[in-house]
Parts: C-alpha cells; sequence; structure tokens
C-alpha cells in the first residue's frame, strides 16, 4: 500500500468532506468523483466498506456538489480509481482509526477487531458500533494532522452488484427525469454550419407561440423558455424557418480530415530524442495511419436544469466536473464562484467532454433571462453537430530492425488538433455558448493535455525496447469541427498505428508478431497480457492466415503507467468486415469491483471496435454532416464479437482504471486481423470494407 | 413565413399501465411527451426523438413502439404498457430483474427500451432464437456504451428461464 498522502486528500484534506457517519448508522461517502455509467460509484462505495469494516447497505454514496464534496477535478483519463479511490481508502482508514482508539478508551480493551460497524475485544462479546459514537467524535479533522492510516486494501467485492442499476431499470433515474417547483423548459437554436451567426428571426411571432415565456436573444445565442418541453421544441423549429445566418468563414477541405490536417500549420514538438548516432540498420519501414473526427454520441440528450435565487445559481449537471465547470459558468455569468453551485445528477454514457457543460451555460443564461427555474435539453442533430467531437489524429512512423530481428531505431510523429478543451483548461472560457454573446468571452487557445499522458501523443511512446526513439508531436489549431476529450485521447490512434507498425517490422524480419513483441518487451506485466491474450486465443505462430479468416494482435500499457491490455482479435472478410471474436487480457493491478472491470472492458471493447470500422464525422460546404443516427451508424447487435477476458490480478498492486486501456489496442489488433485475413493492409480509420476493395484494387 | 400551426388541443383517452388516462393535447403531440410530461411517467426515456434510438420504446396492444415517433392520435382508446408496468408490487418484473441479474447495462440509459421490446418478443414468442432476439434490437435499438453482449445474455437469462434452454 502507498504510504505517501494521496493528492486528492491533500487538497480536500478535512476528513468530513469525504465521510459522515451519523446516529442510525448511515455512512454518507462524499467523492468528487461522478458516474458515468461506468460503475465507479459502486467501485468507491465498496473501497470505504472494506476500509470502514462496514457493510455495504449502510454506504449511501453522495453525488458530487460543489457545495459539499471534495474537489476532485474531472472524472476523466482512468483516474477515478487510482487516485478518487486511493484517496477515499486513506479518509475512510482514517476515520476507521479514530472510532477505534474512541471505542479502545470506552471498551479498555488493547486489541480490537471491527466487524460489520461494530468494534469488539478479542475475546468479548460487548461491543460498541460506529453510530454509537458518531454523535461524540467531530470529523471535522485534516487528514494531514493524523498519522497515516494503517490500510486494509482491496474492496468487499465478491459478486457485488452495481448500486444505481435497480432504480434506472424501473423508473425516473436520469437528469431528464428531474423536476423542480415551477420549473420550465429551455431549447436553444443553434446553426447547422459551425462557422454561422444567428442575424435575426421573427421574434414577435415566436413569443406569441403556446406556451413560450422568454425568447432570449443575446448576440448570437438564442433559446426559448416555455411552460412545456414540446413548446420550446415547436417555438424553436418555428424560428428556425425565419432565421438568417452570418458565415463567419468557410469550412476548408470539405469532409476531409486529412487534407486539413495536412494543410494547416502545427505547434511542433520533439519531446523525446534518444542520445547517439543511429545505427546503420538492416531494414526500414515507414507508414502513415490516421483516424477522422468521432462523434460522442451519447444516447440521451445533453441537459441541465439551473435555478437563480437572487444572485445565488444553482446547476443541476452530468458534467465530468462540477468544480471546474462551477468556476467556469461563474466566469462565463460575470459572477462571484461563491454564488454558484453545481450538483451532479447522472445522464446517459459519458466517454468525455461531450455537450453536457455547455447546456448548463444554456440552462443558466436562458433560467436567469426568465427568472424561472430552466431545464434546457439539445435535440439529436445538435448532439451530433455541436458537442465537442473526437481530434482527428494523423500518424507516420520509421522504424528500423537489424540482421536478427531487433529493433534499433523509431520516429514517431502526430499530427492532431486539441484533444482537451474541457472547462477549466487554458485561460479562456470554454463553454459554447459564451463566445457567441453580445459581450462575448472567447475559449481558450488552443492546447493540449500536458504530458506524461498527454492528449495527441498519449501513448505515443511505446514501451518496447527499440533502439534510437524521436517523438514529435504536431499540434494543430481548432479545426473545421470543434475537439476535445474522448474516451482515451490520443491513444487510440497512436496505438493503432505503433502496433499496426509492429506488425510490419515482425514481417520484415520474419518473426511472429506475438513473439516479436514478447522480444521487445522487459515488462513482466506487460509480457504477462500478451502471453495472457495470445493463451486465451490459442494463437497459432504458424497460421498463414488468407482465405477471408486471420487473427491480429494489439497492446499497450495505457499512459504508460496505467492498466496493461492486450487483445487478439478474430475476423472474417467477406462483403463485408466482420469482427468475431476479442480475447484480451487485463492487468489492472488489485481489482475493486470484478464484474465493474469485465464491463468496462466489454464496452471498451465495443466502442473502440464501433470507432474503428464505422465511424467518422464529415463536413461539407453547407456545414455538418451529421443530423440523426441516420448520419453516423454505430454497432448494433448483429455486429459484436464474441468477447472473453482473462483479468490477471495483483493483490496488493495499486488498482487502476480500465475504462480506456482497450480502445487502442482493440483498434490494431483488427487492423492485424484484417491484414492477416488478406494479405493487405487498412491504416485510415474507419477500416471500412470499401477502403478494403480500394487498398486491393490499388495493388 | 408563417409556421406550420399546431392543431387545437383534444382529449385523447388510452389505457397506460393498465389505469384510464386522459391527456389533452394537440394530436401530433409523441406520446413520450404525453407520457413523461402530463403523466410523469418518466421511466420512459427521451433519446433522439426521431425514432431511430429505441430508448422511448413502449408497448402498444403488445407491440413495440417508439413512443417519441408516435403521435397521440393513433394512440386513442389503446393500450400503452411502459416500465413502470411491468413492476411487481413495486418490484422489477422478470426481464428488469434478468437485466440486473446479469449486470445488462453500463449508464442504462437504453436498457428500458430494450427491456420492452425484449417484453413484447417473449410474450408473441417465448421461445424466440437467438437471431431473432437480435434482429429485433438491430431493427430499433442502439446502446453506446458497449452493453450489447450483456443484454443478450440477459435476455437468454430469460428465455431460459421460461423454456428451460440452455444459451
Amino acid at each position: 500500500m502507498t504510504a505517501k498522502l494521496p493528492a486528492n486528500l491533500a487538497a480536500n484534506p478535512q476528513l468530513n468532506r469525504w465521510v459522515s457517519i451519523d446516529a442510525a448508522g448511515l455512512f454518507t461517502i462524499r467523492t468528487g468523483k461522478v458516474e458515468l455509467g461506468q460503475g465507479v460509484m459502486t467501485a468507491i462505495a465498496a473501497i470505504a466498506a472494506k476500509e470502514l469494516c462496514v457493510d455495504l447497505d449502510r454506504i449511501r454514496m453522495s453525488p458530487a456538489d460543489t457545495g459539499i464534496s471534495p474537489d476532485e477535478g474531472y472524472t476523466a483519463g482512468s483516474f477515478s480509481i487510482e487516485r478518487g479511490g486511493s484517496a477515499m481508502r486513506w479518509a475512510c482508514a482514517q476515520v476507521r482509526e479514530l472510532f477505534e482508539k474512541r471505542a479502545q478508551q470506552i471498551l479498555g480493551d488493547q486489541k480490537l477487531i471491527v466487524q460489520s460497524g461494530i468494534f469488539t475485544g478479542v475475546g468479548h462479546n460487548d461491543g460498541i458500533s460506529y453510530w454509537e459514537m458518531a454523535p461524540d467524535i467531530d470529523l471535522n479533522q485534516s487528514s494531514t494532522e493524523l498519522p497515516s492510516p494503517e490500510m486494509l486494501g482491496g474492496s468487499i467485492d465478491t459478486g457485488m452488484q452495481r448500486l444505481d442499476l435497480g432504480e434506472k431499470l424501473t423508473g425516473p433515474a436520469f437528469i431528464q427525469d428531474m423536476t423542480l417547483p415551477g420549473m420550465h423548459y429551455g431549447r436553444v437554436m443553434r446553426p447547422g454550419h459551425p462557422m454561422d451567426r444567428l442575424v435575426s428571426f421573427d421574434r414577435v411571432q415566436v413569443a406569441a407561440l403556446p406556451g413560450v415565456v422568454a425568447v432570449v436573444f443575446d448576440g448570437g445565442f438564442m433559446g426559448i423558455v416555455a411552460q412545456r418541453d414540446d413548446q420550446a421544441v415547436w417555438a424553436v423549429e418555428a424560428a428556425t424557418r425565419t432565421a438568417q445566418w452570418q458565415r463567419e468563414a468557410e469550412l476548408p477541405y470539405p469532409g476531409d480530415a486529412n487534407g486539413w490536417m495536412a494543410a494547416v500549420t502545427p505547434r511542433s514538438t520533439t519531446f523525446l530524442t534518444d542520445d547517439g548516432p543511429e545505427p546503420s540498420p538492416a531494414k526500414r519501414h515507414h507508414a502513415a495511419y490516421s483516424r477522422p473526427f468521432l462523434a460522442h454520441a451519447s444516447i440521451g440528450p445533453s441537459c441541465a436544469v439551473a435555478s437563480w435565487d437572487g444572485g445565488d445559481l444553482t446547476v443541476w449537471s452530468h458534467s465530468q466536473g462540477v468544480h471546474p465547470l462551477q468556476r467556469t459558468l461563474a466566469r462565463a455569468l460575470r459572477i462571484d464562484p461563491e454564488r454558484a453551485r453545481v450538483i451532479h445528477v447522472q445522464g446517459a454514457g459519458c466517454y468525455g467532454h461531450n455537450g453536457a457543460d455547455d447546456v448548463a451555460l444554456d440552462a443558466a443564461l436562458l433560467a436567469r433571462a426568465a427568472n424561472v427555474p430552466v431545464m434546457c435539453m439539445w435535440s439529436r442533430a445538435d448532439e451530433l453537430r455541436w458537442s465537442p467531437f473526437g481530434a482527428a489524429m494523423r500518424v507516420e512512423l520509421d522504424g528500423a530492425i537489424d540482421d536478427a530481428g531487433n529493433i534499433v531505431a523509431w520516429r514517431h510523429a502526430v499530427w492532431s488538433p486539441p484533444h482537451l478543451a474541457r472547462p477549466g483548461f487554458g485561460a479562456g472560457v470554454n463553454l459554447l455558448a459564451a463566445r457567441s454573446l453580445a459581450n462575448p468571452l472567447e475559449p481558450s487557445p488552443p492546447d493540449d493535455a500536458p504530458r506524461p499522458y498527454g492528449g495527441g501523443d498519449r501513448n505515443a511512446v511505446p514501451i518496447y525496447k527499440l533502439g534510437k526513439r524521436t517523438i514529435t508531436h504536431h499540434l494543430l489549431p481548432q479545426g473545421p469541427l470543434r475537439s476535445s476529450a474522448l474516451r482515451s485521447l490520443g491513444a487510440h490512434c497512436n496505438v493503432f498505428a505503433i502496433e499496426s507498425f509492429m506488425d510490419g517490422l515482425a514481417a520484415l524480419a520474419g518473426i511472429d508478431p506475438v513473439a516479436f513483441r514478447l522480444h521487445h518487451l522487459d515488462d513482466p506485466r506487460a509480457i504477462g497480457v500478451i502471453r495472457g491474450a495470445a493463451e486465451l486465443s490459442k494463437w497459432d505462430a504458424t497460421d498463414r492466415g488468407g482465405e477471408g479468416f486471420g487473427r491480429g494482435i494489439g497492446f499497450s500499457r495505457y499512459k504508460n503507467q496505467g492498466a496493461y491490455y492486450a487483445a487478439v482479435a478474430i475476423v472474417e472478410v467477406t462483403d463485408r468486415i466482420h469482427l468475431r471474436k476479442v480475447y484480451g487480457a487485463v492487468d489492472a493491478g488489485e481489482i475493486i469491483h470484478r464484474d465493474g472491470t469485465l464491463n468496462q472492458i466489454e464496452g471498451g471493447i465495443i466502442q473502440a471496435a464501433s470507432w474503428t470500422l464505422k465511424e467518422q464525422v464529415g463536413w461539407t460546404d453547407s456545414g455538418f454532416a451529421v443530423s440523426s443516427w441516420d448520419d453516423y451508424p454505430i454497432m448494433n447487435f448483429s455486429e459484436i464479437p464474441h468477447i472473453e477476458t482473462t483479468i490477471i490480478e495483483h493483490a496488493g498492486e495499486p488498482a487502476l482504471g480500465v475504462g480506456e486501456c482497450a480502445t487502442g489496442p482493440l483498434a490494431a489488433a483488427i487492423g492485424n486481423a484484417i491484414a492477416h485475413a488478406m494479405g493487405v493492409r487498412l491504416r485510415d480509420m474507419p477500416l471500412t470494407p470499401e477502403r478494403l476493395e480500394s487498398t486491393i484494387n490499388s495493388l | 413565413m408563417e409556421p406550420a400551426k399546431q392543431s387545437d388541443e383534444i382529449t385523447w383517452s388510452f389505457n397506460v399501465n393498465g389505469n384510464a388516462v386522459n391527456v389533452k393535447a394537440s394530436a401530433e403531440l409523441s406520446l413520450l411527451t404525453a407520457l413523461r410530461q402530463d403523466l410523469d411517467l418518466k421511466g420512459t426515456r427521451i433519446g433522439c426523438a426521431q425514432g431511430n434510438c429505441g430508448a422511448c420504446t413502449v408497448l402498444q396492444d403488445g407491440r413495440p413502439v417508439q413512443s417519441c415517433t408516435t403521435p397521440l392520435y393513433t394512440v386513442n382508446g389503446h393500450d400503452i404498457v411502459t416500465i413502470e408496468g411491468l413492476l411487481n408490487d413495486g418490484l422489477p418484473g422478470k426481464v428488469q430483474q434478468a437485466f440486473l441479474d446479469e449486470q445488462a447495462a453500463q449508464c442504462g440509459y437504453c436498457i428500458n427500451g430494450i427491456i420492452m421490446t425484449v417484453t413484447g418478443l417473449i410474450e408473441r414468442s417465448p421461445a424466440a432464437s437467438r437471431q431473432e432476439i437480435v434482429e429485433a434490437l438491430d431493427e430499433r435499438h442502439l446502446c453506446r456504451c458497449g452493453a450489447q453482449s450483456r443484454i443478450l445474455r440477459a435476455i437468454d437469462r430469460v428465455i431460459g428461464d421460461q423454456t428451460g434452454r440452455q444459451p
């Protein structure tokens, strides 16, 4: 167990910020991390229950609330268990020790055991519970002034079920289901072209429509507040018919992310160069890879509820970071941050920076103008157009091997617009409506998530032994489509490129791809997952592939410090590309919730398969090219693969997040399997049958 | 340009979860909005509102329909069942329970619609094949979290429980 005070606890040291215990025996656990559908509330509850030695049914998970919860920044980067969980574990262990000390005073026993929340002396029947002592123990104490606790580690998991699903599968549970006294409904009218600004519309006509209580027109921002949601939708549709837009710029390179990426000037940083001359190699290999812009494509519409009480604002939001949103909303609305409060309420599955934050500002603007509480929701078209996109990427790789098949030189260059434009990042105000207001606030200048984790350069440095390495990140400006964080950021395409390239080098060396990878690794955990996936898939090094059937492997250690994951994909190519099976192995250290781990891996596989095989967002001269699910197909039920995952557990090692580790390895495994099946390699995602056909025809 | 005029409000009468209800609204109002806004039955989710994602699926006379693109005039006099109608004495019904037993969800937003489609399917076809199930789900349901394997496992469990069939 780590002996250093976790950073999130150091930043929020008062124990009562994390835990409170009432005389009825309920333990309220407050985490700054939020439930995104990934099951983190259940995992953190399991950690707290284990460390406090209480039963899970006494735990109440409190949603993140800037008024009362610890500030743990964003729920992102697969850090929730690693950082949020470790802080909670430490805090709960300190709470247990405070109670244990008091119990020793009361019971007079030096050696106590605690079980189901009751402290008893060894060999004694009498005991005293947390809840009996709770009124006398003040948890308003700083963690930093207490001794480092002895932590039990692990979780209470075996067969634990998610805490949130019962409610979700039977009735209201999500932010869209909220209601407040006097609540009205808001809808915002947004253009169908990224560079258009609203000039005018028939305001008088819209204001007279049934139920409309306010028509808000501030600069280029326009929204309706009505008594009912259908009335607000209707009024926005009516306004659209008379709207006049001004085109502030044309979109470059219609539909062609690669063309655009090649044409703009990057800010380039070569952040890793090994010393020494490049050895003279036996064989060289060069290749370029890409992915397009990807839509977040959440199933539920972005939604927020805002309520003003005098100058005090409360916002209910499915944001990934209630504290950064609170501060950025205050700037956008030009109020003191102390007067804004943001409370998390669950939305539909969230895989990064979606429209949740933007719609919170929409709701706050509409509620302020109409002077009523407002629920604002986005339309499906706006969801697919105005939520931030996953950034397009282009990767070029050069490598060289010697006669023995050792990689002796490796050059990686990645071009990509920002993967991080969240509220609170940079000096600007990263909320969509802010730039449209009559008194505008500009977003931050383009930048990217800092290394070591990186944005476009996330996982650009493989953990293989590669000889002389040169790694360059070319940060592009914001493109035709606004980009920000999408699950695993640059790791999806960087790992796709690296692992495709590894197969290319293995072929040059005449070595089996699994053996070639193992030959270039020292890390036993990396070796463990590659062997694990290969064994699970019954990898046959002598299989020559072809005939439309193929298998391929992909591996990475997420962010080079997170979970290790390797996948073997089995594909069949007919007139379509079928991903039939995925065999994988994951090493995420200590496992907190076994089924939650498997669920996240499965979801990561299916979502990444969908990105890799099917998805891309284009644009045309007239604007966005997507307005409904018809324009943006995602993987359906008949397309999903059979999935098997081996968990390689290391009790006592830090628990690592698993939400993002599968995306890159899975993409590469598919690409490698297609190459094995067909003898030709696809390097531009999505890997479609049309691209396969044109690649074959161009040979 | 004049916006198209909303038609006048009329009282529509239909059954929801066995109870007779009246909703005064224009003929074009969606069943989804009537359920969520007028009848306060919010277990039916608002998804795309374009008839593509299936999150809002309910049963009309036992058949799954996407309530977001079902205008009220088409349900007048009909029987509607929502996710709330599957509860037994406040406890999850058999399909809901199978999804909980299999932990067949991530965010859970798409699941209630899927449960309604599955409920409709197995009432008509208690031993539906895997292919029939997949076709029914492909026709109308999207899941973005990637819970499809678990969803299919939960459906196998429901069908296994009533037919004794092993998945």
